[in-house]
């Protein structure tokens, strides 16, 4: 592999892992700060995608198009589904075991996925990119390089970015770290606790929502998307420790390289190198890579 | 309602059933198992294929061979956890004369299987997994589809005989795409080239861009990719959006192409695959097919619905054999063997494996069809390895 090669490989990595982030972060607040083990996680992630799909048109003859107006449309409907969603599922599960989670979160994911099939169909879609974002950036002699998959780079490190500093710099930040830590205690001072978690669980499903919005161009739209991104999300959120955003930054990041490098050098066991990782991050820190926080 | 009437009604229903035998007995219902994917991934193939089955049916006045049909259908959701206990619903419980599916090569195996043990007649309408009519085939057990080694293998040709000498594969590591990864090296390098990387990645993984890149490097003369549904989508845009259409060319067999046009767009244009079906073959019995088939379901037929027309058509060769009677079954097996199917893909006949023989395509992605360019081999049989019969 030569030196320019490799670089690209590089930028895929990376680039694999922003997006890996996008859909890991919302789903370690939620699991991290309120407790709740969410299956169907991927499932807003598909609900994105879908969105991406059937908004665009809608959107084109309303308003004449724009993909940022699609973006912002797509983001307030999903801030207002994740809000109503919390009221009338997730509000009840804080108090409840895990498994009951696990059982509820899991039948609303057969729930979504049947809503798909009856309202879009089974059929595999794909959605085009805006006109400005669809050139490529030529590397190397043979191989160019999308420029929308830059751009989507681009926005997950802006939401990175944006996470950090209401999370760490805001007061609604240090109340969601503090309601994360004793619930009760945020409630005695006076903060209405309920009303904050149901903001987070909003926004959260608003990032995996996002995430499936602006991957929608690259990856389609199918059946069953969401079930994947799932399963690596949540190596995503044990590797960097359950809850804590930083880490689920560091983990995309590792889970990216372990991923794309293993394609190319140990093809056979492509499948398994990303569970060895978690496997050996655990055994070395069984918390994750960083506490909560 | 009073005992009197209660007793009438009983006394008549009790005559009409006595009465019930004595009325089929020249004609007994021929029962067709259909073992279809209803639900789920494959569901729009699954309808198709049904579809395809009863157009052949309808044409002929509701009849195959002489016999109405009565259909017993189980939804197989392509999965081979429950396939076993699906296709023994069908051959226990409801007692079919023939087994008509599937679509997933997994769920297949089992209904082979099962087949075999209980000796039912099976005809498979799409499931391309090589060892149906290699290692598993049996006197019992048609194909009116493909195996996968036919469809890849003549892409190995045509890539060779368009000058490439340096391909790259690429494919999920599972059955089928192993299979077609190996039958178009074989079909390549009997035209002289040779694979030079065979890569693949875990099924159902989508995320190709390592692997796109690895392909800029090596810089091959081709490409040889077999993906299906949402994975073919995102594949050939990917491979598009890296540039690499332009400069190395991508094959593959015809299901990197089909019924998924819509999504890819603008990507797959120009591209070129191999498969035993096409748009705008030259053929009139297609055009006849394509015509009834709209009239029937206001839908444009594909593949699978040429292929389960010709399950239909294969069945009705071997009931004809023996006027009917399907108890007759060595007959009725031999009449099928030797029966020539006139199928919307062009005549073909079947293999001693029980696999077609039939003309590869070479297509070309045109707008939103898959256009018949020419043969791109002909009359083509699976070599059926590991076929003891």
């Amino acid at each position: 592999m030569d030196l320019a090669t490799f670089l690209i490989q590089c930028l895929n990595a990376v680039q694999y892992g922003l997006l890996l982030f996008l859909v890991a972060s919302g789903l370690t607040l939620i699991f991290g700060i309120m407790g709740v083990i969410n299956l169907a996680h991927g499932s807003f992630y598909m609900i994105g995608a879908y969105m991406a799909y059937a908004l665009a048109p809608l959107v084109g003859a309303t308003v004449g198009g724009g993909f940022f107006t699609t973006l912002a449309l797509g983001l307030l409907l999903s801030i207002a589904f994740g809000y109503l969603l919390e009221w009338g599922f997730f509000s009840f599960l804080y108090e409840r075991e895990h498994l009951q989670q696990v059982l509820m979160t899991y039948g609303l994911i057969l729930v979504f996925e049947e809503l798909r099939s009856i309202l879009v169909g089974d059929d595999v879609h794909g959605v085009a990119a805006p006109d400005w974002l669809s050139g490529s950036v030529p590397l190397g002699d043979v191989m160019t390089y999308p420029t929308y998959r830059l751009f989507i780079s681009a926005v997950c490190i802006a939401v990175a970015l944006g996470l950090y500093i209401v999370l760490a710099r805001t007061r609604l930040g240090m109340m969601i770290r503090a309601g994360a830590s004793n619930r009760e205690m945020v409630q005695a001072m006076g903060v209405n606790i309920k009303f904050l978690y149901r903001v987070v669980f909003a926004f959260g499903v608003a990032l995996a929502v996002l995430a499936g919005m602006i991957a929608a161009p690259v990856s389609s739209v199918y059946p069953n998307m969401g079930g994947q991104v799932l399963i690596i999300s949540f190596v995503v959120v044990v590797i960097g420790g359950i809850g804590s955003v930083r880490g689920a930054l560091l983990a995309s990041l590792l889970v990216g390289l372990v991923d794309t490098f293993g394609k190319v050098f140990f093809p056979e066991a492509a499948g398994v190198l990303v569970y060895l990782l978690m496997a050996i991050i655990l055994l070395w820190k069984p918390e994750g890579l960083f506490r909560q926080g | 309602m009073n005992r009197r009437q209660v007793l009438a009604v009983t006394a008549a229903l009790c005559a009409a059933v006595s009465a019930l035998p004595a009325a089929a007995q020249q004609q007994p219902k021929l029962k067709v198992g259909l073992m279809l994917p209803y639900t789920g991934t494959f569901a729009a193939l699954g309808n198709a294929i049904e579809n395809g089955f009863k157009l052949y049916v309808q044409e002929n006045g509701g009849k195959i061979g002489g016999r109405e049909i009565e259909y017993f259908r189980v939804d197989d959701e392509s999965d081979p956890a429950k396939a076993t206990d699906n296709v023994g619903k069908l051959i226990n419980r409801d007692k079919v004369d023939v087994v008509v599916g599937t679509v997933h090569s997994g769920v297949v195996m089992a209904m082979a299987k099962a087949a075999r043990d209980t000796n039912t007649l099976l005809i498979v309408p799409n499931a391309g997994a090589n060892a149906v009519t290699g290692p598993m085939c049996a006197p019992n057990i048609f194909r009116t589809s493909f195996s996968n080694w036919q469809s890849a293998y003549a892409a190995g040709v045509v890539a060779a005989e368009r000058g490439h000498k340096k391909a790259v594969s690429i494919t999920w590591k599972y059955a089928a795409g192993d299979e077609m990864a190996l039958a178009f090296k074989e079909g390549f390098a009997k035209g002289g080239g040779t694979v030079i990387k065979e890569l693949n990645l875990p099924f159902p993984g989508v995320e190709f861009q390592a692997l796109l890149t690895e392909i800029a490097s090596l810089k091959p003369d081709a490409t040889f990719a077999f993906f299906a549904g949402g994975g073919a989508v995102k594949f050939v845009k990917d491979y598009a959006a890296a540039g690499l259409t332009k400069t190395v060319p991508l094959y593959g067999p015809g299901f990197l192409t089909d019924g998924t046009l819509e999504a890819q767009g603008e990507a797959a244009q120009g591209l070129l695959t191999t498969l035993h079906y096409a748009d705008g073959l030259p053929n009139e019995k297609d055009k006849s097919f394509r015509l009834n088939y709209v009239k029937a379901y206001k839908l444009q037929p594909d593949v699978y619905a040429a292929q389960g027309y010709d399950a239909a058509q294969l069945l009705a060769a071997g009931l004809n054999g023996v006027k009917g009677d399907s108890s007759k079954r060595a007959e009725m097996i031999k009449a099928m063997e030797s029966a020539k199917i006139d199928s919307p893909r062009g005549p073909f006949t079947l293999s001693k494996a029980h696999n077609p023989v039939h003309d590869i395509y070479l297509r070309k992605v045109e707008g939103g069809a898959n256009k018949y360019q020419k043969v791109a081999v002909k009359a083509l049989a699976d070599p059926a390895t590991g076929c003891k019969m």
